[in-house]
């Protein structure tokens, strides 16, 4: 709990040291900080406590959720190298605060123990991000991307808040523990008929930021136009915290009437990997395949989540892991060609600009086919472990089909991801030796180890959740 | 131990070819080769002096009950036999050639030889499962770097193909897994296969599709076989002696592994469907392996005809099904990497593989016309031959499951005659060709590969028992289950 109030105090006291340190020094303060609320939240581990008048609780669950959360964020200030370095972002200090900031609401969003704390969260994360998407100022493509995901994001929070509303109505309780038990007491039919409104619309606001289909359709464009670096961050870090939340939602407070909601998740989750996959297959560029990919992997989560077994907080835990991981390094490979492309090549973001990557960049390809291979789900990455899980949770419910449109979806899957591995090395391009940064290196290669450490030990992590 | 050593070292050998690249890549990678060789010599022996299988336990991840388990008993001992006996061929095959010293190409052959090992010596399923995934990509690179014409097309069809197969596969073992007794269950074969054999025969005839498509796209079957002519006739040479010497194994050694003694009641549902696909792939493969006008796509259609016949031959579950499958995929895999290599030889010197432009080498290569008969009759299966002993063995099982099936699977002897014949005779003899005029002799390193394998093909006709005891004890383990 301490690590929110110390990251709103050091993103406030980031917009003040932007007036004295250039940008590399503040780039490491804000690593320094994001250390430091990593080590904090993990002191609160095995101490189960409430917070702020009991709206807040820590939990192992969300301190692992929020360590997830503040590692993508490290990650992705470590990647932030070119950012803020040329005129058109002169002042990196207040999109570094901007980034500690949404990772103070995205932790909330994870260990809400009060509805109106989730909504506190989201919007905090929401407009924290709807400021970096716009954050190349001159690029129309971002402009616009920041404008759609607003006008939409604040669209799907008001849904959200409504139907917080309606569930207050219903139970006259707007404590997640409460709620549980209010629910339990009553029987169905003398339920005021609302209740199942508010539920569907909190899900409909939740499964919004996700990105989960059909209220999808921001995402591909958002994810587009962003600097790839907070395109990096939203995949990542936003989602983690929406699917933390829509978990925590459903298993704590509408468990006990799983009967109502299941189909619904259970067709979005199938119409998402559907979507997801089968549009991804047909993209040109890199960047927006992994927006395609990202949401397809939303499709996979919410099938656990739908599962609902004991072993699903787990198996969250360890896809968002696994996924972040491979994330952070796609992107950040991705990051690295695009600059060098970029005048180089019309569209410095599509396959044809990874043609011939290996040949002088073998560690780069390298890294970037681990990444893929693990959204891939191949055996020996974190990604295939994540499958496992999630399939194992989904047939001890005895889901079999929707298992079976997933393996089919996985299929599609492997066929984009691969094509990004044929540019490289099956392709014939001239692509000079790319200067990597030191600290870009340490982060890339950390992902790319990570992976396969938890492709081959997946229990090092999975115990811990 | 000497598991984990013959698991591992080929492995070792590989990451180091690749990342330090040397410069005499050859000479590391073929004495790896041999070395490794030796060591499964001293395996197999063990086991044939003690005629028990030889395990490794580890536990690996015990939260979800899956282990680092091997096993080498007389079913796996002759693939893994198969595997390390052929890689110095295949390797040696490469000589004074260009990839002979390239140590990517090398270092490739070596993982692939690390994870074909390990899909054949692994006692749990999903340690197979993940060799099984694993040796697709080595070869992969292999093929797609490395391949002939629009290889980037073929292979990248031939890896979805396969992927999309293993998928199910993937779900069929999570499916049984998940009902293994115990909270945190158990992937170990013998744990499955008690399992399995207790589920209603509904579901073992759905798991026996999800498992049965996963092999069949491998060995391929009929009609998944769409992969494999292109993808064998665009690998380069060594990439399609992998391929149909050693990797198509794994798909009939899953079969005998798995499908047999896991869902006896599925195969008694779909086991006749499955086995008239194997008998149609051994007719259709053979009549299509006749009209071919490349020599290296007539091998790769006749691979697709023997391949059928094994797996009609498993499929019915007999022991003498079961030995005649195991003996005929080891000679299959001698005689087919002899004959590839003797087209890559033609191809080397003529540059071209065209039926209708070559001839008459007999006249030049005299050795050569000798290995490559008899490594032919093998695949035709005259007596005195390895083939013969396996085909011979597997049409018995078939007639005895059923007399139209064997009367039919049967043609496949006068077709393999035919077409093979017809290869000999359109290259060897004949007239000389305007561009086989100046065929040179065999080098020594080329009688090297050669004149063993030859020789092998003799003595696997001459003296099958020595290798048809050592895989009885587990073939009748496996049969005794069925009953």
């Amino acid at each position: 709990m301490t690590a929110i109030i110390a990251l709103s105090l050091f993103g406030i006291s980031n917009l003040f040291w932007g007036f004295w340190f250039p940008r590399k020094v503040l780039q490491i303060l804000t690593l320094l900080f994001l250390g430091i609320g990593i080590g904090l939240t993990a002191m609160d581990w095995n101490h189960e406590l409430l917070w702020f008048g009991n709206m807040f609780r820590t939990t192992n669950t969300s301190i692992n959720f929020s360590l997830i959360i503040q590692l993508a964020a490290f990650l992705v200030v470590a990647l932030s190298r070119g950012f803020g370095a040329d005129d058109e972002h002169t002042h990196p200090a207040e999109y570094y605060a901007i980034l500690l900031f949404s990772v103070v609401g995205a932790i909330l969003m994870v260990s809400f123990d009060h509805m109106i704390m989730l909504f506190v969260g989201l919007e905090i994360l929401s407009v924290a991000m709807y400021v970096l998407t716009g954050s190349d100022k001159r690029n129309l493509k971002s402009n616009e991307a920041a404008l759609k995901y607003f006008l939409m994001g604040a669209f799907a929070t008001g849904i959200l808040l409504f139907g917080i509303t309606l569930v207050y109505g219903a139970t006259r309780s707007f404590y997640i523990s409460n709620l549980a038990n209010i629910i339990a007491a009553t029987a169905p039919e003398s339920m005021p008929s609302f209740l199942y409104i508010g539920v569907l619309l909190m899900l409909i606001g939740l499964l919004f930021k996700v990105s989960a289909a059909p209220f999808h359709f921001w995402t591909p464009d958002v994810y587009d136009g962003a600097p790839t670096i907070f395109t990096m961050f939203m995949s990542t870090v936003v989602k983690t915290a929406g699917f933390a939340a829509l978990y925590h939602i459903l298993s704590g407070v509408f468990g006990g009437i799983y009967s109502t909601w299941v189909l619904t998740i259970y067709f979005i989750s199938m119409l998402t990997l559907i979507i997801g996959n089968v549009t991804a297959a047909y993209q040109q560029s890199v960047k927006r395949m992994l927006a395609y990919s990202s949401i397809s992997h939303a499709g996979y989560m919410l099938m656990t989540v739908s599962a609902m077994q004991s072993s699903s907080t787990s198996t969250v835990l360890y896809y968002s892991l696994s996924y972040t991981l491979a994330t952070v390094a796609a992107f950040a490979v991705l990051i690295l060609v695009s600059e060098y492309q970029t005048g180089r090549k019309e569209k410095p973001e599509d396959y044809s600009s990874f043609e011939g990557l290996a040949k002088n960049n073998p560690g780069l390809a390298f890294c970037f086919t681990i990444s893929l291979l693990s959204l891939a789900g191949i055996p020996l990455t974190a990604g295939f472990w994540g499958k496992f899980f999630i399939f194992s949770d989904s047939f001890n419910r005895n889901i079999i089909y929707p298992v079976i449109l997933a393996i089919l979806m996985s299929a599609v899957g492997i066929y984009y991801y691969f094509k990004g591995i044929i540019a490289m090395y099956f392709k014939n391009g001239d692509i000079e030796k790319i200067e990597v940064p030191i600290l870009f290196k340490i982060a890339l290669w950390f992902c790319t180890i990570v992976t396969l450490v938890l492709g081959v030990y997946p229990n090092l992590v999975k115990n811990l959740f | 131990m000497n598991l984990l050593f013959i698991l591992f070292f080929p492995l070792l050998i590989g990451a180091y070819l690749l990342i330090a690249k040397p410069k005499y890549a050859f000479i590391i990678s073929i004495s790896a080769t041999i070395l490794e060789a030796i060591a499964t010599g001293f395996v197999l022996y063990k086991i044939n002096e003690t005629l028990l299988p030889m395990t490794f336990i580890q536990d690996w991840i015990p939260e979800v009950g899956i282990q680092f388990s091997l096993m080498a008993d007389g079913i796996s001992g002759i693939l893994i036999g198969l595997c390390a006996l052929l890689l110095p061929f295949i390797i040696g095959s490469t000589s004074n050639t260009q990839k002979a010293n390239h140590a990517q190409y090398q270092g490739l052959m070596l993982l692939m030889q690390s994870a074909m090992m390990g899909a054949f010596l692994a006692k749990d399923a999903f340690l197979f499962y993940f060799f099984f995934e694993a040796s697709l990509l080595p070869i992969y690179f292999l093929a797609s770097k490395f391949g002939g014409e629009n290889k980037s097309a073929i292979t990248f069809k031939f890896l979805l193909y396969t992927i999309f197969g293993s998928l199910f596969l993937f779900i069929g073992l999570i499916f049984v897994y998940l009902r293994t007794p115990g909270a945190t269950h158990s992937a170990d074969i013998e744990t499955l296969y008690v399992t399995a054999r207790n589920l209603s025969a509904e579901s073992q005839g759905y798991l026996f599709m999800a498992f049965f498509i996963a092999f069949a796209i491998k060995m391929p079957i009929f009609p998944f076989h769409t992969w494999q002519p292109d993808t064998y006739t665009t690998s380069p040479s060594q990439g399609t002696m992998l391929l149909s010497g050693i990797m198509l194994k794994m798909g009939t050694y899953g079969v005998i592994r798995l499908i047999i003694p896991m869902f006896p009641l599925g195969i008694g549902i779909w086991g006749n469907t499955a086995i008239v696909l194997s008998i149609i792939g051994v007719i259709y493969g053979s009549i299509i392996a006749i009209q071919q006008k490349d020599a290296k796509r007539l091998l790769a259609y006749s691979s697709f005809a023997h391949v059928g016949l094994i797996s009609a031959g498993m499929l019915t579950q007999s022991f003498d099904g079961i030995q005649g499958a195991l003996y005929q995929m080891l000679s299959h895999g001698i005689n087919v990497i002899g004959l590839f290599f003797v087209i890559e030889i033609i191809e080397r010197r003529t540059k071209s593989r065209e039926l209708a432009q070559l001839g008459g080498i007999t006249q030049s290569s005299y050795a050569l016309t000798v290995c490559f008969i008899i490594l032919s009759l093998g695949s035709v299966a005259l007596p005195l031959t390895n083939g013969f002993i396996g085909e011979f063995i597997l049409l018995k099982s078939i007639f005895d499951y059923s007399l139209i099936f064997g009367v039919v699977a049967g043609i496949t002897i006068i077709l393999g005659a035919v077409y093979t014949l017809r290869l000999i005779q359109k290259t060897m003899f004949g007239n000389v060709s305007r561009i086989t005029t100046e065929f040179s002799k065999l080098t020594l390193e080329e009688k090297m590969v050669l004149i063993p394998l030859s020789i092998f093909v003799l003595l696997g006709g001459i003296f099958p028992n020595a290798i048809l005891h050592f895989s009885e004890e587990s073939v009748t383990q496996i049969t005794q289950l069925l009953k």
